[in-house]
């Protein structure tokens, strides 16, 4: 309650004043809510970008034959709603929830980096300002996939690759700044009695995909170093001519690039597993076992990145171990699937919009885990590859997954960010029109993937085209209700009700503790863990 | 900042650090990988034949087909004599490849062989060939390379044929051409 937080008036002078005035306050703070909230409007300004790059190539893709754009802008499309999405929109958003609710969860009182913190972010803004700037140059931007295989991403690229490099750098080094500083708050700002194994979930996925990070980031600017070099300095580290080989970016890129799906899922898990005990008013079923599942994918995702290059030529030792391992990661995801499922038997449920979200991400996000599966199937591997098999696969995982998990966040959290609960008769509709929206898009997909229709292409065979039309009409339902969830997110700030300050019934964890809106300063006094309050 | 956070914050960098030069590390461990394991159909370099580890096997054929490419930006035409040869395990052969420099400048040239299936690669053997150096040619030169292989009698048996290919690449760009005429020039 917020005795913890007033009991101590008067101690500290610092401690007092709010936040600056004006544009000030945004470019210096140090406030990790004030940096939260500035992650959370930017990764939502590019979730619009990059979902207007989605509907324009699912505009493109509504009748067979060309319609809106030239082939050559409809692969700067995808490739830039890709990336976008993934750098821009899905990390960023998790970045920005850590720093609002880290330091809450765990009774500190900032992120134990502040300045590091205000940096990490305001250099986000500029990597993107600069790879979103290369669509306007001659030549245009990226068209060579977010996966950016070499030597469609060195020798053919078009001139403004270097840009890209570039912001790729930059957008690396935030996250490895976000990630020290995420890590450091965690292992040495916890309040005295929050062990390791009290610590809320989402404090937990965070750490591991911290340490992902920081594993991974680096190696893909690594990678992008040597595009750098290849294409500038004469080398050959991906050109046959020279000695080089360019499956071996594929084997960088995917070094990188499986654990960073990784990252985009596992803070989802996080949230995930705070929302559920809530709203079914039992406390999470089986808590370590989650935190050891967490772990285990972590280290699974290192062994398994060559199972999406399956079609490069492999021994058959290989491709059966990368299929096997890839296997393996059912099990550790399928304890917290049984876990959610047991946490919700038997509940006393109830429906408000954040649970409505994590069901529907319990549904559909074991549905894209199984349609994994059949993708880690090798010898299946070889029909299903470079196919709408494996977009419907990905956006399963990542849309009703990643998107849904940071929607269900928002609904969550924001009476706690700014004391005023979200209309919930609004927040139903906007569920099922994401919810409808997501499927009507999505699911077809996987049919017309079966059928043979390749992925990133502008055009299609005409037995494609009733699936196709499908698709697009559920992108623009999606995409419009996004829109409507920016209506619901602006009418909470304006002149939604009061929250009180456990906002919910069955809402467990320090960050309820404290008065609704969260006050600039919190825990400037480490709070007592109770039982009751230690994980959910 | 505290001590403790100062700790973890420089073992973190140390880390980054380290995955960063990792990355860098990948390229000669994946070397060596392919190497060991055959992957990519790297076939390795000039092999010395000696008549009497050989033997013949002359109750079994395996038919070895040539491809040559030449790389999108490289204008010299590039050939073999032959599509393909049938041949015993165990014989030593002879191809001839031919390219020409078509264009009025001094260029130079660099084949990379690949050879399918990968897992083959141990069993065939090169004595000689244009692919070890670089190919430099005046205006209008044409060069006749010959290529000498076996292939092992140890190939396993259900390997029947085999795929040669050749990409030809521009290296003009990436050498001194005033070193690499006295040192490099294949006869």
């Amino acid at each position: 309650m917020s005795e913890v937080v007033e009991a101590h008036a008067g101690h500290d002078d610092h401690e007092h004043h709010g936040p600056a005035k004006g544009l000030a306050r945004w470019l210096f703070t140090t406030n990790h809510k004030d940096i939260g909230t500035l992650y959370l409007w930017f990764s939502f300004t590019m979730f619009l970008i990059g979902g207007v790059m989605a509907l324009i190539v699912r505009a493109e893709l509504f009748e067979p034959g060309m319609q809106f754009v030239v082939p050559e802008f409809f692969n700067q499309m995808t490739t830039n709603h890709g990336l976008i999405m993934v750098f821009g929109a899905v990390m960023p958003a998790f970045v920005g929830l850590a720093n609002w609710l880290v330091p809450m969860m765990i009774g500190a009182p900032d992120m134990a980096l502040p300045r590091l913190n205000n940096l990490s972010f305001w250099i986000l803004p500029f990597a993107f300002s600069i790879m979103i700037s290369t669509l306007f140059m001659e030549g245009g931007g990226p068209n060579f996939g977010w996966t950016f295989y070499a030597p469609l991403s060195t020798t053919y690229a078009p001139d403004s690759v270097t840009y890209f490099i570039f912001a790729v750098h930059l957008m690396g080094a935030s996250s490895i700044m976000g990630s020290i500083n995420i890590i450091a708050t965690i292992l040495n700002m916890r309040a005295l009695g929050m062990t390791l194994m009290k610590m809320p979930l989402f404090v937990w996925t965070w750490l591991i995909t911290a340490y992902l990070l920081i594993a991974v980031m680096p190696v893909l600017a690594g990678a992008v170093t040597m595009m750098l070099f290849d294409i500038h300095f004469g080398t050959s580290f991906f050109n046959a001519a020279g000695g080089g080989d360019p499956v071996m970016f594929q084997h960088i890129f995917w070094f990188f690039g499986h654990p960073e799906v990784y990252i985009m899922i596992l803070p989802a898990f996080g949230i995930v597993s705070q929302i559920i005990p809530t709203f079914a008013r039992k406390p999470l079923f089986g808590y370590d076992s989650m935190v050891y599942a967490v772990a285990s994918i972590a280290f699974l995702s290192f062994i398994v990145w060559a199972h999406h290059m399956f079609t490069v030529g492999m021994p058959l030792a290989g491709q059966l171990f990368f299929m096997y391992a890839t296997m393996l990661i059912a099990i550790p995801t399928g304890v917290k699937v049984f876990n959610w499922i047991s946490t919700m038997w038997r509940g006393s449920m109830s429906f408000e919009t954040p649970m409505l979200f994590a069901i529907a991400f319990v549904v559909l996000f074991t549905i894209g885990g199984f349609s994994g599966l059949m993708l880690a199937i090798t010898p299946a591997d070889y029909q299903y590859h470079d196919t709408y098999f494996v977009v419907a696969h990905f956006h399963y995982v990542l849309v009703p997954g990643a998107i849904f998990s940071i929607i269900a966040a928002t609904y969550y959290w924001i009476p706690k960010w700014c004391g005023r609960m979200y209309d919930e008769r609004l927040g139903k509709l906007h569920f099922w029109l994401s919810f409808i929206g997501v499927n009507v898009t999505f699911f077809p997909q996987h049919f017309s993937g079966l059928a043979g229709m390749p992925r990133r292409i502008p055009d299609y065979a005409l037995q494609f085209a009733d699936f196709n039309m499908l698709s697009s009409i559920g992108a623009f339902i999606f995409g419009f209700s996004q829109v409507f969830f920016l209506y619901i997110v602006i009418k909470t700030i304006r002149s939604g009700k009061p929250a009180t300050d456990r906002v919910w019934e069955g809402a467990h964890g320090l960050e309820w503790t404290i008065p609704s809106p969260a006050p600039y300063h919190t825990f400037t006094h480490p709070p007592r863990i109770t039982d009751a309050e230690a994980h959910s | 900042m505290n001590q403790s956070s100062l700790r973890t914050v420089r073992k973190l960098i140390m880390l980054a650090l380290g995955m960063f030069g990792f990355a860098f590390a990948l390229v000669p461990l994946y070397d060596l990988l392919c190497e060991l394991t055959g992957l990519n159909g790297k076939t390795a370099g000039a092999y010395v034949y000696d008549p009497a580890r050989e033997s013949v096997d002359e109750t079994r054929t395996v038919r070895v087909i040539f491809i040559t490419n030449t790389n999108a930006d490289m204008p010299w035409k590039f050939w073999s004599e032959k599509g393909g040869v049938e041949v015993h395990p165990g014989e030593l052969h002879t191809v001839n490849f031919f390219v020409t420099n078509p264009t009025d400048k001094v260029m130079v040239g660099q084949a990379v062989p690949s050879l399918a299936p990968g897992l083959a690669v141990d069993y065939f053997h090169k004595t000689e060939c244009f692919c070890f150096e670089r190919q430099v040619l005046q205006p209008g030169e044409m060069m006749e390379m010959p290529m000498r292989f076996i292939v092992g009698s140890e190939l396993p048996g259900h390997v029947a044929s085999l795929n040669l290919s050749y990409s030809l690449f521009d290296v003009t760009d990436f050498v001194d051409l005033s070193t690499e005429d006295a040192a490099n020039n294949p006869s």
